[in-house]
């Protein structure tokens, strides 16, 4: 197999003196969706800001497309390819919808290619265009997930972390964020590594997953063995 | 009739002064909610480094020649250097505290401005430092009303630099980028924003604009003094909370109001008291409306 765009060795964080990431390895390679699930509290979103250089590591080491990440300021990232639509979509709320569609492109500076992007992100999500003047914070929630979407799209990312994309939202609606989750990973190319309590939704579109617990790793399987898993069942698709 | 007219025009300029100083609070604010006790101390080094530069220019001569060149170079140069002064500050007494409390950030931003009143007073005594005359001579008179020609530059050069930072502010990348980490932090470094960048240049750009009216001070009443920072500092970070802190546009409303009132109390009420009125407004905005005029609702204009 190539090399992983995204590893993790033995990633440990804490808040103060609580212990959020105990030893997390995992792995993420070119092309791939990759499903992490787990119950509220498990360490995803920590392990997402851990990645993106938001929570410190405390131990263990964080390798981005052959470049050890584990100490780099935050920043410097999704100039590098990898970048995060985080939980909450934070969407910058007293910005005009293109504004924050311009700030996910913030490093860049090719004007006529910035313009052809928002065109392209227009093109997946066309109620964005409606909105373009509107202030961030004054989209419905679907319409700030897509746009938080977008925002990345903007950023031309190689491997794009996703926290939830689901929450919150109308099924018909997540079913549209996952359709268009599969298409930017086969259209574009884009790598993705996705966070969801949604375990089901999330396996289906994804070829391999890892559960989390309490901050620890505690299985890693193919997608399709983690459904057919009577564990994972019981515990994260309700039966 | 005369007199109000007047009045009128000095409460405009004393207030696009107030103005200019409350933009640096209201800046700072509104990027990492911390209340600058040190930024009075960027107006009143204004003052001094322009007093200086001035004198320095006078004595190779170039005053007589073309003194509105120098005040123009002093003018940059001074600002300038009151920006470097402001990231150096920020640098020292708040970046290493900003994962701790507000408290702490305050109390060093009271110490920075002990320390750097003091080192003023240190560097040039502490009398008055008088400003040259040349640029208060000459104006326009109708009737009884005069209005001098340092007045008139006072305006021009309040309004250019409020239109600028209205201009950077609303209209630039950067600007974008320091609304954006006055916003979300964390956001902000996902998207590749430089956070730590984007508050020292708010920091630059507040001290530059006290900067600008350290020097305007200066020349309209004659001198500074290392001390000067510290009234017409808290008349502006009233001028800052009327208008709504952290608001851009408030700041330049609540600083023509404070400066209104000023002038305004003084000639109609009492000129003893006028250091007073701002100091009631202060009391009267934060106990009745804490978010002052374009607080809360109107929340687009925030940095
Ligand atoms: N800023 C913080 N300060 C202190 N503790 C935190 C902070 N953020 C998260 N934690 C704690 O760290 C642990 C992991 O939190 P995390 O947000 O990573 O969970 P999660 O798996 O994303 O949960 P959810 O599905 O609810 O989003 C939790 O116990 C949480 O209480
Ligand atoms: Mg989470």
């Amino acid at each position: 197999m190539a090399e992983p765009i995204l590893e993790l060795v033995e990633v440990s964080a804490s808040y103060g003196k609580i212990k959020a990431l105990k030893e997390i390895s995992l792995k993420v390679y070119p092309g791939e969706i990759v499903a992490m699930i787990g119950a509220n509290g498990a360490g995803k979103s920590t392990t997402l800001m851990a990645i993106c250089g938001i929570v410190p590591v405390q131990a263990g080491t964080i390798v981005y497309a052959g470049t050890p990440i584990t100490t780099i300021s935050a920043e410097r990232l999704p100039v590098m390819g990898l970048c995060q639509v985080p939980e909450g979509r934070r969407i910058f709320p007293r910005l005009s919808v293109k504004e924050n569609l311009i700030l996910g492109g913030f490093y860049r500076t090719d004007k006529s290619a910035i313009d052809a992007d928002i065109e392209r992100v227009f093109s997946y999500f066309p109620v964005l265009k409606e909105r373009l003047n509107q202030q961030g914070g004054t989209l419905s929630g679907g319409e700030q997930q897509i746009l938080a979407i977008g925002r990345a799209l903007m950023s031309r990312p190689k491997l794009l972390l996703l926290d939830e994309p689901s929450l919150g939202l109308a099924p018909m609606i997540v079913q549209k964020i996952f359709d268009i989750i599969s298409e930017i990973n086969t259209q574009e190319g884009v790598t993705i590594l996705l966070v969801e309590q949604n375990a089901n939704l999330a396996l289906q579109a994804s070829s391999r997953g890892y559960v989390l617990e309490t901050g620890a790793v505690t299985m890693a399987d193919t997608a399709d063995a983690l459904l057919a898993n009577p564990k994972i069942r019981a515990a994260y698709l309700g039966e | 009739m005369e007199v109000f007219i007047q009045q009128c025009i000095n409460a405009l300029t004393l207030g696009g002064l107030y103005a200019l100083i409350a933009l640096g609070y209201t800046m700072v604010y509104g990027v990492i909610q911390l209340i600058n006790f040190a930024h009075g101390e960027f107006f009143a080094a204004g003052g001094y480094i322009g007093v200086l530069l001035l004198g320095v220019m006078t004595a190779m001569g170039l005053m007589e020649s073309a003194p509105w060149m120098c005040l123009g170079v002093s003018l940059l140069l001074t600002m300038l250097y009151c920006a470097f002064l402001a990231m150096g500050v920020e640098r020292i007494a708040y970046k290493p505290l900003r994962k701790q409390t507000r408290l702490a950030a305050l109390i060093s931003a009271l110490g920075m401005s002990i320390f750097l009143s003091n080192g003023m007073m240190l560097a040039r005594g502490p009398l008055d430092q008088p400003y040259p005359l040349e640029y208060s001579s000459g104006g326009f008179e109708f009737g009884l009303i005069t209005i001098n020609n340092l007045q008139i530059v006072i305006w021009v050069l309040t309004a250019v630099l409020l239109v600028a930072l209205n201009l950077l502010v609303f209209r630039s990348r950067i600007g974008m980028a320091m609304r954006a980490v006055a916003q979300d932090k964390v956001m902000s470094a996902l998207v590749a924003i430089n956070t730590n960048r984007i508050i020292a240049l708010t920091f630059a750009i507040g001290a530059g604009l006290a900067a600008a009216a350290g020097i305007m001070v200066g020349l309209y009443y004659g001198s500074v003094r290392y001390d000067m920072g510290f009234v017409p500092g808290i008349k502006a970070f009233a001028a800052a909370v009327l208008g709504g802190i952290g608001n851009i546009t408030g700041a330049m409303i609540g600083g023509l109001i404070i400066g209104a009132v000023e002038v305004f109390g003084a000639a109609y009420i009492s000129g003893e008291y006028k250091d007073v009125f701002a100091f009631i407004i202060l009391i009267a905005v934060l106990y009745f409306k804490p978010t002052g005029i374009m607080g809360e609702n109107i929340d687009d204009t925030r940095v």
